[in-house]
């Protein structure tokens, strides 16, 4: 099997002038990630320079907040760990809070190229969208996962096409891209365990606008993946419930975190 | 067999413990992650209050082919007991998580004196 390298087309120079005028902020949540957290930080500076960056660790028992520290980002060291959620929000209430126009996620495993942000980020830059998800599958890319894990994305890829009227390909991709609106959302409210999925329909059930771009993902270069396989059934479960409960909500933001926005 | 009046009260009394799970969850008052236990509770005890006679087959199993009734309030004792177990585990975790907020809080606080003596 031959691999289809998609050259990244160089960023156009209209989008590079309005990225430059927008106060940028890339979320990186780490857990237990000292091995590969730094060469994210550098490939997210190889792209940007001035690209602010939040390292968010979620409760490490290794290096990770040292190593992210060395490289002077900003190291927002949770006191334990709160879940992969959680650790997101924190990074979306440092961006809602210092007033940042433009945020991306990227994880500290690695597996989220920096060298792919302009396909999220052009989506934003152009005010197409509110937030940007990055897919392995829109495109024709070869992306290698269990088979069991594969299912499981494609589960909720047709159910969270279904319930937001679009068509999604990859709910439980991390790698995203949101602009004002979508971190003062995210900063309000923003799902607990496994949040991806949820965050997907939160999304648009608040009105927000919601772009799937196709991008490259690599193979996990450190760390562990935060999902065993024991965990994905309560993962199932506890997603499929918390979408099907939404769809009876009129409002998915509670009213006091609405007040604050 | 069971007697009718107890598998209809039991299936409206599962029945409504699932309502009042859902609504809790929808009006945002319980999370899903609390929430899975309590819905497996209802959903087992729903199947087994209208499944006469599975419920029937169980209890000739356990020697209490007589009444079997008393394998519903069994398996409903049994689901009590796994939450409160749950219940448990959450507990000593948000105590220790309140600990070291506790701790985090007094050295920030030391800090900041420090700081504007």
């Amino acid at each position: 099997m031959t691999d289809v390298v998609e050259a990244t087309p160089a960023p156009r120079a209209d989008l590079v002038a309005r990225l430059r005028e927008l106060r940028r902020l890339a979320i990186v949540p780490a857990l237990d990630e000292e091995a590969t957290v730094g060469s994210v930080i550098d490939e997210i500076r190889s792209f940007d320079p001035d690209f602010e960056i939040a390292v968010i660790d979620d409760g490490s028992t290794d290096r990770t907040s040292a190593v992210a520290a060395s490289r002077a980002v900003h190291v927002i060291r949770l006191p334990f760990n709160v879940g992969i959620g959680g650790a997101v929000q924190t990074g979306y209430r440092y961006a809602f809070e210092n007033g940042f126009d433009l945020a991306v996620q990227v994880d500290g495993d690695g597996q989220h190229d920096p060298a792919e942000l302009p396909k999220i980020l052009r989506p934003v830059l152009d005010d197409e969208a509110d937030l940007v998800v990055g897919s392995r599958f829109a495109g024709h890319d070869a992306y290698r996962s269990t088979a069991v894990r594969r299912v499981g994305i494609r589960i909720f890829a047709s159910v969270v096409s279904a319930v937001v009227g679009q068509r999604i390909t990859d709910a439980t991709s991390g790698f995203r891209a949101a602009n004002a609106r979508g971190i003062a959302l995210f900063a309000a409210d923003y799902p607990h365990d496994y949040p991806e999925v949820e965050a997907t329909v939160m999304c648009v059930k608040n009105g927000l606008r919601l772009e799937e771009v196709p991008v490259a993902m690599r193979e996990r270069s450190g760390g562990r993946s935060s999902i065993t396989t024991l965990r994905s059934i309560y993962y199932m479960a506890k997603v499929l419930l918390a979408i099907f409960v939404g769809l009876f909500r009129r409002y998915n933001v509670p009213p006091e975190e609405e007040k604050r926005r | 067999m069971t007697p009718w009046p107890i598998s209809i009260a039991a299936a409206v009394a599962s029945f409504l413990l699932l309502l009042v799970v859902f609504e809790l969850i929808r009006s945002r008052r319980l999370s899903e992650r609390y929430a899975l236990l309590w819905l497996v509770t209802g959903v087992v005890l729903l199947a087994l209050s209208l499944w006469r006679g599975g419920l029937n087959t169980i209890a000739g199993w356990f020697g209490v082919a007589t009444y079997p009734p008393a394998i519903l309030g069994a398996v409903g004792a049994l689901f009590i007991l796994v939450v409160l177990l749950h219940y448990s585990t959450v507990i000593s975790r948000l105590s220790d998580q309140n600990t070291i907020l506790a701790q985090r809080l007094a050295l920030l606080e030391g800090q900041l004196r420090e700081r504007q003596e």
